[in-house]
């Protein structure tokens, strides 16, 4: 049996790259992958919890956390789409402005 | 019981007059204001006059209540008035003369942009005087004391565009600070020791003390301190600075203001506490060496001055001094007989000047004047009268009046009579070389036609009426001026002493002023005091003590004839000589010239380690270094830290997100360690 620390390790570890990811990357794509990053090393840890205390309802609430990305992801890669068709770049600190 | 005469009308109406000329003066026109101005100051002159008509009937001194004003514990303070013989010859004075210069005003300043505003300040110094006068305690004088104080500095800076009037009236004020602050330290004692500043209640809890022969004491400090107030408001050494200067006001004010009455304020002031004087020595002693000095001092000065009007500015501080070496050996009645004679006879001289300006076009310079004898008759006659009444000519009224203080003086000391003789000689030959500078010879001015334009910006500004020439001035002026000549003229005869065949009616009307409140053991305290009671009243030798008197009243007649023979000689027989003797004496005429330098020594003395002090440590040091460095040190540190701060809040959102990451992170590690721990 792996020990809960090495879940949480990882799962911090994973948080810490998209963490990093979000901050360093320009590339909204790129961002976009460091939040679904993020997301995914919190729910690690939710389903190591939820192991290691035989509870269910850690496991319930990564269906929600995924399902919630989901619906993010659909989202945003429209706005991705929308972003891109109207200003040719995918590049943040270009995308400065709320109306053209 | 006495009928209620309403005392307090007399200040008010002025004050009314003041404030509505004041207010509304700007919108009205010149007749107006004329009206308003007269109205109010001849109605005070009118209730003036209704006062001495029911005077017989008073019991004296008369009391009136018109409102309260500090109570606290038994210290009260009202707003009261008073009103005895003392008091009565103030009033008469001011109001009369004060009158009379506002009606020469009408002319004088008829042309001038700023005319209401002129007679606003007038009548408001006309308040403030009259209420000086009429105090029943010595707060309300105060009060009166610094009013006039202020008229004064607006009326001297009545030409406040002018640089020099300016400056004038600054001086004015802050000499005469100096002054108050002795007056003002005196009342603080008053309060301390006696717990009053009513007349009435300070001279009966002094009356019973004795006089402070041996040393100084408390009497004596307060007597000093009064008489430094003295010496601010009128004008005696070491304050007498400021009078000269204030001769850049219009012409009127000066014979109003810095002549007749204000200046006098200090002989009332000192008379009023005679009773503090006679129980202090040495104060007394100061009094009339400082009054004597200043006679001797400003006659010497006055001699060597060219300009009209501070050859009467000097003659004033002198005349001021007379009055205090009168007071300082005991003779209040003689001063204050003279105060009034002087208020008539320099009134008029003054305002004789100012139509002598007034006709050649704004010129002050008598060496620019010269043969107006026949062009202005009517001043001529009534400068002459003026004249002669200054200097001394038997039957005019300076000639009984500084008569009376010689020969008082004489009984205290031979020196102060000595020294008032060679003044008395001095009076009489500057006065006499302004009267054949301006008068006699040639006209040395510029041409008539189109005379003096040039000068009206430099010089005393009047109101010239368009027409060129020399011209009398028209009768709004020239009527005071009569007035005020017969009053020089007859004045003295209120006082003609007993050695004369007169019996001195004017001592005798201010007698229960001044009498029957000398100290027991004033052996050595109030010469004048104990002769003059002899004088009136022993019948062992009235007639020797008569014929001395006549003696000297002999001698002061012969010195004035002597002034106004030298100044015959050297200024109408030989008008070069002077020149001449100027040159061979240029050290001592230099030093005449620049009134004994000491202008320039209080400026070297006082003036600039202030403005030095002020300017390197007040200014440079405290204010720009400590205050101004701690609000700009403050503020640089508020933006150094804002510096720092505000570049969390880029606008960039990634850095946002960078600093709730690092907060995160924070918190974390903050749990972390408090879980460790």
């Amino acid at each position: 049996m792996v020990p809960l620390s090495y879940y949480l390790v990882l799962s911090g570890f994973l948080f810490a790259c998209g963490v990093a990811g979000f901050l360093i990357k320009r590339n909204i794509i790129t961002i976009f992958m460091s939040i679904e990053l993020m997301l995914n090393g919190v729910n690690l840890s939710f389903v190591a919890f939820a192991a290691h205390w035989h509870a269910l309802s850690g496991q319930v609430f990564v269906f929600f956390v995924m399902v919630v990305a989901a619906a993010e992801a659909a989202v945003g890669l429209a706005i991705i789409i929308a972003v891109y068709r109207t200003r040719g770049t995918l590049n943040v600190d270009q995308v400065n402005l709320l109306k053209l | 019981m006495n009928p209620m005469l309403n005392l307090w009308l007399i200040p008010v109406l002025p004050l009314a007059g003041a404030a509505i000329n004041g207010f509304l003066g700007k919108r009205s026109s010149r007749h107006a204001v004329t009206t308003i101005a007269l109205f109010f100051s001849g109605a005070a002159f009118a209730m003036a006059l209704s006062v001495v008509a029911r005077f017989s009937s008073l019991t004296l001194p008369y009391h009136e209540y018109l409102a309260h004003w500090i109570r606290s514990g038994t210290f009260r303070v009202d707003f009261a008035f008073y009103l005895d013989q003392l008091s009565l010859v103030m009033l008469l004075v001011v109001t009369g003369v004060g009158f009379l210069i506002h009606i020469y005003s009408v002319g004088y300043m008829w042309d001038d942009p700023s005319y209401y505003r002129f007679f606003s300040y007038l009548n408001l110094f006309m308040f403030f005087m009259l209420t000086l006068v009429l105090a029943s305690n010595y707060l309300l004088m105060f009060i009166g004391w610094e009013g006039v104080g202020l008229a004064s500095y607006l009326l001297i800076g009545f030409w406040f565009t002018k640089d020099s009037a300016a400056a004038a009236g600054k001086k004015a004020f802050i000499v005469n600070r100096i002054g108050d602050f002795g007056f003002l330290i005196a009342l603080f004692l008053l309060i301390k020791h006696f717990g009053s500043l009513n007349f009435d209640q300070v001279f009966q809890s002094i009356t019973p003390l004795g006089a402070e022969t041996a040393g100084a004491g408390l009497l004596t400090t307060i007597g000093i301190l009064l008489m430094v107030g003295a010496c601010g408001k009128s004008a005696q050494i070491p304050l007498y600075i400021w009078l000269p200067d204030a001769m850049e006001g219009p012409t009127p004010v000066s014979a109003l203001i810095h002549a007749a009455t204000m200046v006098t304020a200090g002989v009332y002031m000192v008379s009023r506490s005679h009773v503090i004087f006679e129980r202090a020595p040495i104060a007394l002693t100061v009094v009339a060496i400082i009054g004597t000095l200043t006679a001797f001092f400003a006659a010497t000065i006055g001699v060597a001055q060219t300009d009209i009007k501070k050859v009467l500015a000097y003659s004033t501080i002198s005349q001021l001094g007379y009055m205090f070496m009168a007071c300082g050996v005991g003779a209040f009645s003689a001063g204050i007989f003279h105060l009034m004679t002087h208020a008539f006879f320099k009134g008029l001289l003054f305002l004789a000047a100012g139509s002598v300006i007034h006709a050649v076009g704004g010129e002050q310079d008598m060496r620019k004047m010269g043969g107006l004898r026949t062009r202005i008759p009517w001043t001529f006659w009534t400068m002459t009268a003026g004249t002669l009444a200054i200097a001394g000519i038997p039957g005019l009224a300076g000639f009984f009046s500084k008569d009376e203080i010689l020969w008082r003086s004489y009984q205290a000391s031979w020196a102060y009579w000595l020294v008032g003789l060679v003044t008395a000689f001095l009076t009489s030959f500057y006065m006499f070389r302004l009267w054949f500078m301006t008068f006699f010879g040639e006209y040395r001015g510029e041409a008539d036609a189109g005379h003096g334009h040039a000068n009206h910006s430099a010089h005393d500004r009047h109101g010239d009426h368009g027409h060129g020439g020399i011209h009398e001035s028209p009768k709004v002026m020239v009527v005071p001026l009569a007035i005020l000549a017969v009053l020089s003229v007859i004045g003295g005869y209120v006082g003609v002493p007993g050695s004369l065949g007169g019996n001195n009616q004017f001592d005798k009307f201010l007698g229960p002023v001044f009498h029957g409140s000398a100290p027991a053991n004033a052996q050595n305290a109030a010469v004048g005091e104990k002769a003059a009671p002899e004088e009136e009243t022993e019948g062992n030798e009235p007639k020797k003590a008569a014929s001395t008197e006549l003696m000297f009243t002999a001698i002061s007649v012969v010195v004035a004839l002597l002034g106004f023979g030298l100044a015959w000689q050297l200024y109408y027989r030989n008008p070069q000589l002077p020149d001449k003797i100027a040159a061979s004496m240029s050290g001592a005429y230099q030093t005449l010239l620049h009134k004994y330098y000491v202008d320039e020594l209080y400026g070297a003395l006082f003036v600039k380690p202030l403005i030095d002090g002020s300017t390197r440590i007040l200014w440079q040091g405290v204010d720009r270094k400590i205050i101004d460095a701690a609000v700009n040190d403050a503020g640089d540190g508020a933006k150094l830290v804002s510096d720092i701060v505000r570049h969390m809040q880029s606008g960039n959102i990634r850095s946002y997100a960078g600093w709730v990451a690092a907060g995160s992170a924070v918190v974390i590690a903050f749990m972390i360690w408090m879980g460790v721990r």
